[in-house]
């Protein structure tokens, strides 16, 4: 059987993409930010998943407004990267795991969660990202993906009560595979942040910390949090920490907190990350 | 459930991107798209009207984009992750075109988030703001 053994949050900052690409991972700007993820790659070198369920928001890069889906699952056997306006990120493609996400896709709907198939996905700074600050620069990145992209952009976004309950359906759909599979559940963006108008670039470090904690305890508490109150609290674009509710769905009530940082800012964004494990050893 | 897209205007210096601002801004925001390619980036640079004139866009969101004017662009229903394509046409970093739409020059604004950010207090609401 399949199973989840561990989730990692973590912020997906374009420039932090841009800072690796170019070789400034050591400037004094980001050196505090990479810091706090060497744990991380330790760590990630002894508990590599198979696959990774990679929960992230496309930046209109591969969505338009032609198509908007509320949450869609990447199937196929490989995912090229986007273009999105600066020339693709020099980040390796990511392999696929066709056979699990086909699994996946199929026992959520037929749990009531409508997933958009996707047979074709080009992924974006919102998954390679994550990959990059858990992996470094590898020729080949060493996980497979299934990339899960949530609608964050427009409003209305999902619910924080229906991610949190998608997340729970993702961990008994993962235990219903036969195959044995060691799986992680990544859920990615925030923390607050705002790129837009006169009050960009608010940050909301405390607010930022309270998630986190809440999250580890007591996400059920989380899941009522309406949309309005992460964009007052933490900017418009901090609605994204939704994602990390799908994560946390996934890991079942209690957690162990193996790793936490924060660090502002990243660009224009505070960066938050952790790495969780289910309570029980998770046999 | 009704939805509610008035709880939003509460919210001072911000721009929502909703499902209905997606249909106002939907032309923009395709225009934006298609610079993705590189090829389409060297054809609006070159001669950014005329590439315009090829988008059934309002006067009003040509204007915005030939004058760089982000906040008009969100106006007109604009989404920031759309907009990017045009700065990142020109190799600017959201930092440079984020800041344009503040009260800040570009130093003053990254001086602002090393020394951790804009705070909250006073920006959570335009009641809030008026009387802070």
């Amino acid at each position: 059987m399949a199973k989840i053994t561990a989730g990692v949050a973590t912020s997906h900052v374009p420039a932090v993409g841009a800072a690796i690409d170019m070789g400034r991972t050591e400037d004094d700007y980001w050196k505090p930010m990479f810091q706090g993820y060497e744990f991380s790659k330790s760590w990630i070198k002894t508990n590599n998943p198979d696959v990774a369920i990679i929960v992230y928001n496309d930046h209109a890069s591969y969505f338009g407004m032609e198509i908007m889906p509320t949450f869609a699952i990447g199937v196929a056997e490989s995912f090229e990267v986007c273009d999105e306006g600066y020339g693709p990120r020099p980040v390796p493609s990511v392999e696929g795991a066709p056979e699990l996400a086909t699994h996946l896709a199929a026992s959520l709907i037929l749990d009531d969660f409508d997933l958009t198939v996707l047979n074709v996905l080009e992924v974006d700074h919102g998954l390679t990202v994550p990959l990059s600050l858990m992996y470094g620069t590898p020729d080949k990145w060493p996980s497979k993906v299934i990339p899960l992209a949530v609608n964050v952009v427009m409003y209305p976004q999902p619910s924080g009560e229906r991610c949190l309950s998608l997340g729970k359906a993702i961990r008994r759909a993962v235990e219903e595979f036969d195959e044995d599979l060691n799986v992680q559940i990544w859920g990615t963006g925030g923390m607050s942040h705002q790129i837009q108008g006169a009050r960009a670039g608010l940050i909301n470090l405390p607010w930022d910390q309270k998630f986190m904690d809440d999250l580890v305890d007591q996400p059920e508490v989380l899941q009522y949090k309406p949309h309005l109150e992460y964009m007052r609290e933490a900017g418009s674009e901090g609605v994204e920490l939704i994602m990390w509710l799908i994560m946390r769905g996934a890991l079942g009530d209690k957690v162990d907190e193996v790793h936490r940082f924060n660090h502002v800012p990243a660009s224009n964004t505070s960066v938050g990350h952790l790495i969780l494990t289910p309570q029980g050893g998770n046999a | 459930m009704k939805p509610d897209f008035e709880q939003f205007k509460d919210l001072p210096g911000t721009t929502i991107f909703t499902i209905e601002k997606g249909r106002e801004g939907f032309q923009l925001n395709e225009f934006c798209m298609s610079l993705r390619k590189e090829e389409n980036r060297r054809r609006f640079l070159a001669d950014e009207r005329s590439y315009l004139d090829e988008w059934e866009m309002t006067e009003d969101q040509k204007q915005a984009v030939l004058t760089r004017d982000f906040q008009k662009m969100l106006d007109n229903g604009g989404n920031v992750y759309f907009l990017s394509k045009i700065f990142a046409a020109e190799g600017l970093s959201y930092v440079q075109a984020v800041s344009t739409m503040t009260d800040m020059n570009v130093e003053q604004y990254q001086a602002m988030m090393l020394a951790g950010g804009r705070n909250v207090e006073g920006w959570r609401s335009k009641k809030e703001r008026d009387v802070a």
